[in-house]
């Protein structure tokens, strides 16, 4: 019996959990905000990489396509909004109507890149993806000549927050005594953004859509023999994938006010990729857990490793970051060695470990 | 109900399939025997639309279905039990099944055609908890046949049902076979174990290197020196 399960022949304590986390999510931004509004940002970004875990989660873990490019349809969700919103083209449209286009845009990328690949698998598709990130980022580098688009290297600025009429989700409010900050409007937004992406999940994994990616991540051939259309289904993976990581980038534009090409290198599909992979590939509870952990070990580290050295040797002898990466292959190493499926593995990871 | 003619079909720039003509009547059971690489399972494969042919036609009911893509010839009830059996090693032979009956959205008919597959194969029944990848290789192809039978077929094309398996188990699923035409359904059955099919199908076409060499009911190809001498392993 699995954890969902168990819950569902229980409503009562389903429920009571349910309003418990409830609380505890919509107090947490006030916590945080104690110990400093960098916490509540920090949280916000682990949020927009959960969602962009959960995207890519669609095309790797549910389909089996390996995907090294996926930050490219953050990177497009993030310049439609930085484009249609700041003063580059001094356009300013409210965000409901630049998060669909965003989702479009990134949607239309992705068949862009499903459709010449679909006979591709495996290490040949991981290339080909990896190539297609590259050249999406190399375009929003260069893409200021002849006519200035992304406005290059330099990136865009002052891009305009969420606002509804006068409410803007960049200004300090006081409500009931207590401050919401920009990054507190924020976060919530996100984590109700989180919730209906996380249903939207759920039920595409139970649907008939979900058994059909599992089919072909078994066995393309076989899947064709049951009578799916593997073109249309491994498609539609690529584009719902694409779409989440179209709106999550959108949001991420808005949030900084500031976007550059250096936001969508390889490095970033990487470290996407690893959260679905260390979560635990395929199940939606591991990958939010692989997202969380990856976004907040590494800013943990970097507030504790600095002054921990300086108090035990009384000066810096490793940098923060050098031993953010090491613990982090540490890390992914010592995960592939033990929990090769992942922290929280799907049901069927879990039988394929079980069989060997 | 199903007219080949003129079938030829490339594989990797060979020409696998040279021009072959067949046919399966409705009810009847079919085999394509011949040598490894005698173009068998290529011929399957253009059935099922797996591989598009270079030329020829395919008739199913009278219909040309050269252009139909895979998940759609399932729907006219064509089903494969492919070569190596492919089932999904993962999932449950529950889910197996179900994965079977994917064209289907008639959910307690679904139920019903599985409770007739583990009728067919209790083994199965036994078994249903048990991931693919941990049957044997003899109920793993009785779960592919199973699966396929999930999508009411009217066609069942089986590629080798008999490879790699224990004698005995051999002899179960080709009874099974038997019982699935008994129920109706048209079968055409591609084996290198050229005896068997003979015994148990009606009617029987060799093939060798791309071409259809021979055709005839099945005794008389049984009783045939040159297929006893190149396909029964005799001297004649």
């Amino acid at each position: 019996m699995t954890f969902t399960d168990k819950l569902k022949t229980n409503p009562a304590a389903l429920w009571s959990g349910v309003v418990l986390i409830a609380c505890a999510l919509i107090a947490l931004p006030f916590a945080l905000a104690m110990a400093g509004t960098t916490w509540v940002r920090v949280t916000n970004l682990a949020i927009l990489f959960t969602l962009l875990a959960l995207g890519l989660n669609i095309v790797v873990g549910f389909a089996g396509l390996l995907d090294l490019g996926y930050i490219a349809f953050y990177g497009v969700g993030a310049y439609v909004y930085a484009l249609l919103a700041s003063p580059q083209f001094n356009l300013h449209l409210p965000f409901w109507v630049i998060l669909p286009i965003g989702a479009l845009a990134a949607c239309v990328f992705g068949v862009l890149l499903g459709a010449p690949t679909l006979k591709l698998r495996g290490d040949y598709l991981a290339i080909v993806t990896l190539g297609f990130g590259e050249i999406v980022r190399i375009f929003f580098n260069n893409l200021s000549q002849p006519v200035n688009i992304t406005n290059g290297p330099q990136g865009i600025s002052r891009i305009d927050p969420f606002t509804i009429g006068s409410f803007s989700f960049s200004q300090n409010e006081v409500l009931l005594g207590l401050n919401f900050s920009g990054p507190i409007k924020y976060y919530y937004l996100l984590l109700l953004v989180l919730i209906a992406v996380i249903v939207i999940n759920l039920r595409l994994e139970d649907s008939r859509i979900g058994r059909a990616w599992q089919a072909i991540r078994e066995d393309e051939v076989a899947a064709q023999a049951m009578g799916i259309n593997t073109t249309r289904i491994k498609l539609l993976a690529f584009a719902m994938g694409a779409s989440f990581g179209g709106v999550a980038g959108g949001m991420f534009a808005a949030m900084q006010g500031f976007i550059s090409p250096e936001s969508f290198v390889l490095v970033e599909s990487v470290m996407v990729l690893s959260m679905v992979v260390l979560g635990g590939m395929g199940n939606i509870w591991g990958v939010i857990v692989g997202a969380l952990l990856l976004s907040f070990v590494p800013e943990l580290l970097r507030h504790t490793v600095d002054p921990l050295q300086r108090s035990l040797f009384g000066r810096l002898i490793v940098e923060p970051e050098v031993v953010r990466m090491l613990l982090f292959g540490l890390a992914l190493m010592l995960m592939m060695l033990f929990r090769p499926a992942g922290l929280w593995p799907s049901k069927v990871r879990q039988r394929e470990l079980a069989d060997e | 109900m199903l007219e080949v003619s003129g079938l030829r079909v490339s594989y990797g720039g060979i020409n696998a399939v040279k021009g072959i003509d067949f046919a399966v009547r409705a009810g009847e059971m079919v085999t394509l025997i011949g040598a490894n690489g005698a173009g068998k399972t290529t011929t399957l494969k253009a059935l099922t639309g797996l591989l598009r042919p270079v030329a020829g036609a395919v008739r199913y009911n009278g219909e040309d279905i050269v252009a139909v893509p895979v998940y759609q010839r399932v729907k006219m009830g064509i089903a494969l039990v492919p070569e190596g059996r492919g089932i999904f090693p993962r999932l449950t032979v529950e889910e197996n099944l179900d994965m079977g009956g994917y064209v289907r959205n008639d959910v307690a008919a679904i139920r019903a055609d599985r409770d007739h597959v583990y009728a067919l194969f209790p083994r199965l029944a036994e078994r249903r908890r048990q991931t693919g990848g941990t049957l044997s290789g003899g109920e793993q192809q009785m779960l592919a046949i199973g699966r396929a039978m999930m999508s009411r077929p009217r066609l069942l094309l089986l590629d080798e049902p008999s490879m790699g398996l224990a004698p005995l188990m051999v002899q179960k699923i080709f009874a099974t076979i038997r019982a699935i035409a008994a129920e109706g359904v048209t079968i055409m059955l591609v084996e290198q174990n050229a005896r068997l099919a003979l015994e148990v199908c009606q009617r029987g076409y060799v093939m060798e290197s791309g071409e259809i060499t021979l055709h005839d009911n099945a005794q008389a190809l049984l009783a045939n020196p040159q297929v006893r001498r190149a396909y029964l392993g005799e001297d004649a």
